[in-house]
C-alpha cells in the first residue's frame, strides 16, 4: 500500500468527522474512526489480489472522490432523475440525493403498527434503535476495504424494520440519485430487518446524471428471522462514467425465504456482491441476475452462499449479455459446511457474447464439506444458438429479427422471474429499447 | 414445382447425397422412404437451406427459380416449409409471437398487407381446433417443455398457419401414438390441394395409411434406388429394406 493512495480519503475523513462532531454520538465517532483505520490498513485492492484480478479499481486511488456534505436540489436535475426512477406511486418511497435523505420527495402510505421505514440519519439522531452493532459491520471478505470505507463515512441510508407477523402489502422503493458536480462519492448504508413470519418487497434503484464520474459505495444488510420472506430487487442504472461498488449481506434464520433480483445496466465499473448466510434449516434462497454491459463497461457479479445448517435449498441463475468491448465477471461461491447435510444448491451462469471483443470470465467456486448434498453448477458462454436461428429463419423470419428474438428471449427469462408488475414492466421496457422486439 | 437434378451434398468429409433426381408437381404427394442413414433428412434440410451441408453438384429448381441460391428465410417466404423431425425449443419466445412474426415476415417479403390481430386470432383458433391443441400452448415458449407429440402437432400447426406451397415433412410420424398420428395426418390432409406439393419423409409405411401418397421413392446410400406408386410402400413393409441392396446394385450397374 502506497501511503498517498489513502491520504486524500484521510483528509476528506478528517473534514467529515469535524463536521459531524457536534451531532454524532460518541460511539459513532469512535466507530467511524476505527473503520477509517481499518480502511487505511487494508488499502484499495489491486489486481494482484485474486478476487480483484479482473476488476481494476485504480481510478479510486489515482483520483480520489470527494464526500458531499450538503446537497442542492435547485437546478431540477435530481427531480428529473427521480421521475425516471419512480415505478409506482403506490409504493412506499425513500429518496436519497448524493447519499442524503430528501424528506420532501419521500412518501409513505399508511403503515401497520410497528413498521419502520425511515432514513438512517434520523434513526441515529433518534437514538432509539440498536444501530451500533449493525453499523459496526466488519468483514474480512474481498470487499472488506470498501465495507470499512463505507463505515468510516456512514451517515445515511434506509432503515426498514418489519415486526413479527406483519406482511407489508406495498413494496418499499429506495432511490439513490447522484447529481453533484465534481468527483463525488456517497456511501449509502441500508439496514433491513424482518421479524418472524413477516414479509416485504424492497427495490433499490441507483442512478445518476451524465457528467463527471462519481462513486457509489453501498452496503445493504438484511436480517430475516424465522419464516420471514423478502423479495429484494436492485436496479443498477448508474451513469456510464461512474463506479458502483456494493455489497449486500443477508443473514437468514429457519424457514425464511429470500429472493434477489439483480439487474445491472449502468456504470463504467459495477461490482456487486451478494453474501447469503443460511444460518438455519429449511431456508430457501433464490439469486437471479442479469447484466448487460456495452461499450467499455465492466460488470463484476459476485455471490457467496454459505450453507451452514441442514436442509436448505438455493437456486442461482445469472445471465449476461455482452456487446462491444464490454467485460463481465461472474464469481459464484457456494460453501456447504460440515453440518449442512441435505443441502440442495443449484447454480447456473450463462453469458451471451454479441461481439468478438466482448469478454466474460466466469468462475463457479464450490467448497463442500458435507457428504449428503446435491450441488450442481453450470456455466455456458456462447453466441446465439445456431439451431434456433435456423429454425426461426426456416419459418420466414429474416436473420436480423431472428437474432433480436433470441437475445430478447435470453434476457426475458430473468425478467419474468420478477413478481412485482411495475418492476417487471420497467425492465421489459428497457429490454425492448436496447434489444427491442418490434410489434409483429 | 420442384425439380431436383443430380444433387450431391456433403457434410464435412462425408458425401451424403450422391445424385438425387426427383420431380414433384403441384398437387402431388411424394413419399420418400429408406433405411436410417440413407440421406432422407439431409435431403429435407438441404431443401430448407441448412448451412451445415455443402452442395457439390447438381441443381434444384423451385417454381422456375434456383432454390439453392436463396437464403433460408427467402425459401420459406417463397413457400417452402420443413416440418422438423426434432423441432427446436426456443426458450422465452412465445408460440403466438413466433407465429405472427413468421406470417408477417412472409407477407412482407411478398408485398402483401400484414395480418391484423383479429384475423390472426381467428385463424389460429381454427387451426388449433383442427389439430386438437389447447390455446394455452400459444402463450408458452416455442416447443419448450412440449412432449414429443405436442412438438409434432406444433410443426403441423405452423404449416397450417403459413400455408406453404411445398411442404416437406421429416419423420413427422416418429414418436407419435396412433391417436396423435391420426390427428397430425388429418392436419396434413387438410392442406392437400391442386396448388400444393407435399414430400413425406418416413421410415415406416404406417404414416402412409393416413397420408396416401401419389408416388413413393426409396432412398438408399444417398440415391433414389426405386420409385413406384403406393404399393411400393407396402412391399417395403413386407420385405424390409434388406431386399434393396440387390436393387441398388442393379441401378449402380446400369
Amino acid at each position: 500500500m502506497i501511503a498517498t493512495e489513502t491520504d486524500a480519503y484521510q483528509e476528506s475523513f478528517n473534514q467529515f468527522q469535524t463536521d459531524q462532531s457536534s451531532t454524532a454520538p460518541a460511539w459513532l465517532t469512535a466507530l467511524r474512526q476505527a473503520a477509517m483505520e481499518r480502511f487505511t490498513e487494508l488499502g484499495i485492492p489491486t489486481k494482484r489480489i485474486e478476487d480483484w484480478r479482473f476488476t481494476s479499481v485504480k481510478p479510486l486511488a489515482t483520483k480520489p472522490y470527494q464526500n458531499v456534505q450538503s446537497i442542492s436540489l435547485a437546478n431540477g436535475d435530481a427531480e428529473e432523475l427521480l421521475q425516471r426512477a419512480k415505478l409506482d406511486e403506490s409504493f412506499h418511497r425513500l429518496v436519497f440525493v448524493n447519499g442524503h435523505h430528501v424528506p420532501q420527495w419521500s412518501s409513505q402510505h399508511e403503515l401497520p403498527a410497528g413498521v419502520v421505514i425511515e432514513n438512517l440519519a434520523s434513526s441515529i439522531r433518534d437514538g432509539s434503535r440498536d444501530l451500533q452493532g449493525r453499523l459496526g459491520l466488519e468483514t474480512s471478505d474481498e470487499a472488506a476495504a470498501f465495507v470499512a470505507l463505507n463505515s468510516a463515512f456512514v451517515n445515511d441510508g434506509a432503515v426498514v424494520d418489519i415486526p413479527e407477523g406483519v406482511v407489508l402489502d406495498r413494496p418499499i422503493h429506495l432511490i439513490f440519485v447522484s447529481v453533484e458536480d465534481g468527483h463525488t462519492v456517497c456511501h449509502p448504508r441500508n439496514l433491513i430487518r424482518l421479524g418472524k413470519g413477516s414479509g416485504a418487497a424492497v427495490i433499490e434503484t441507483y442512478l445518476g446524471r451524465e457528467g463527471d464520474g462519481y462513486f457509489t459505495n453501498a452496503i445493504t444488510q438484511i436480517e430475516l428471522d424465522e419464516k420471514a420472506d423478502l423479495d429484494h430487487h436492485k436496479l443498477q442504472h448508474e451513469q456510464t462514467e461512474s463506479l458502483h461498488i456494493a455489497s449486500t449481506y443477508i443473514d437468514q434464520k429457519d424457514s425464511s425465504q429470500f429472493r434477489s433480483h439483480y439487474f445491472s445496466f449502468g456504470s463504467l465499473l459495477a461490482r456487486n456482491e451478494i453474501n447469503c448466510m443460511l444460518d438455519g434449516e429449511e431456508i430457501v434462497s433464490t439469486l437471479n441476475g442479469l447484466y448487460m454491459p456495452t461499450g467499455e463497461q465492466l460488470m463484476d457479479c459476485r455471490t457467496r452462499i454459505d450453507h451452514a445448517r441442514p436442509n436448505c435449498n438455493t437456486y442461482e441463475l445469472y445471465k449476461g449479455i455482452l456487446d462491444d468491448r464490454a467485460r463481465g465477471v461472474f464469481n459464484g461461491k457456494i460453501f456447504v459446511h460440515q453440518d449442512a447435510q441435505k443441502t440442495d444448491a443449484k447454480q447456473s451462469n450463462q453469458a451471451l457474447l454479441l461481439s468478438d471483443d466482448a469478454v466474460v470470465n466466469t468462475k463457479p467456486q464450490l467448497e463442500i464439506y458435507a457428504d449428503d448434498v446435491k450441488c450442481t453448477h453450470g456455466a455456458t458462454i456462447g453466441e446465439l444458438d445456431e439451431n434456433a436461428l435456423y429454425y426461426l429463419r426456416s419459418r420466414g423470419i429474416a436473420a436480423p429479427l431472428a437474432r433480436k428474438m433470441l437475445i430478447f428471449a435470453f434476457a426475458n427469462d430473468v425478467v419474468q422471474g420478477v413478481e412485482i408488475p411495475a418492476v417487471r414492466q420497467h425492465l421489459e421496457t428497457i429490454l425492448l429499447s436496447s434489444h427491442g422486439l418490434p410489434d409483429v | 414445382m420442384l425439380e431436383i437434378k443430380n444433387l450431391h451434398a456433403r457434410s464435412e468429409d462425408t458425401e451424403i447425397l450422391k445424385g438425387i433426381n426427383l420431380t414433384v408437381n403441384a398437387g402431388e404427394v411424394h413419399a420418400i422412404m429408406g433405411p436410417n442413414g440413407s440421406g432422407k433428412s439431409t435431403l429435407a434440410h438441404v431443401l430448407a437451406g441448412r448451412e451445415d451441408y455443402e452442395i457439390t453438384e447438381g441443381e434444384v429448381t423451385y417454381e422456375g427459380k434456383d432454390l439453392l441460391d436463396m437464403e433460408i428465410e427467402e425459401r420459406a417466404a417463397e413457400g417452402v416449409f420443413l416440418a422438423y423431425q426434432y423441432p427446436v425449443e426456443i426458450s422465452g419466445v412465445s408460440n403466438k409471437y413466433f407465429l405472427k412474426a413468421a406470417i408477417n415476415s412472409i407477407r412482407k417479403h411478398n408485398d402483401q398487407p400484414l395480418i391484423s390481430r383479429g384475423d390472426f386470432v381467428a385463424m389460429l383458433k381454427e387451426k388449433l381446433a383442427l389439430l386438437g391443441m389447447d390455446k394455452s400452448m400459444m402463450d408458452r415458449s416455442v416447443n419448450e417443455g412440449f412432449s414429443g407429440g405436442e412438438k409434432k402437432r406444433n410443426e403441423i400447426l405452423q404449416m397450417a398457419m403459413l400455408e406453404p406451397k411445398l411442404a416437406i415433412l421429416d419423420e413427422t410420424d416418429s414418436g407419435l401414438d396412433i391417436d396423435a398420428l391420426k390427428i397430425v395426418s388429418q392436419g396434413v390432409n387438410a392442406l392437400r390441394s391442386p396448388e400444393r406439393g407435399i414430400i413425406v419423409v418416413t421410415h415406416y409405411q404406417r404414416l402412409l395409411e393416413y397420408i396416401v401418397p401419389d408416388k413413393v421413392h426409396v432412398l438408399a446410400g444417398g440415391k433414389i434406388v426405386r420409385s413406384g406408386d403406393k404399393s411400393l410402400a407396402l412391399e417395403l413393409e413386407d420385405k424390409g429394406y434388406s431386399f434393396l441392396s440387390e436393387g441398388a446394385e442393379a441401378i449402380a450397374a446400369n
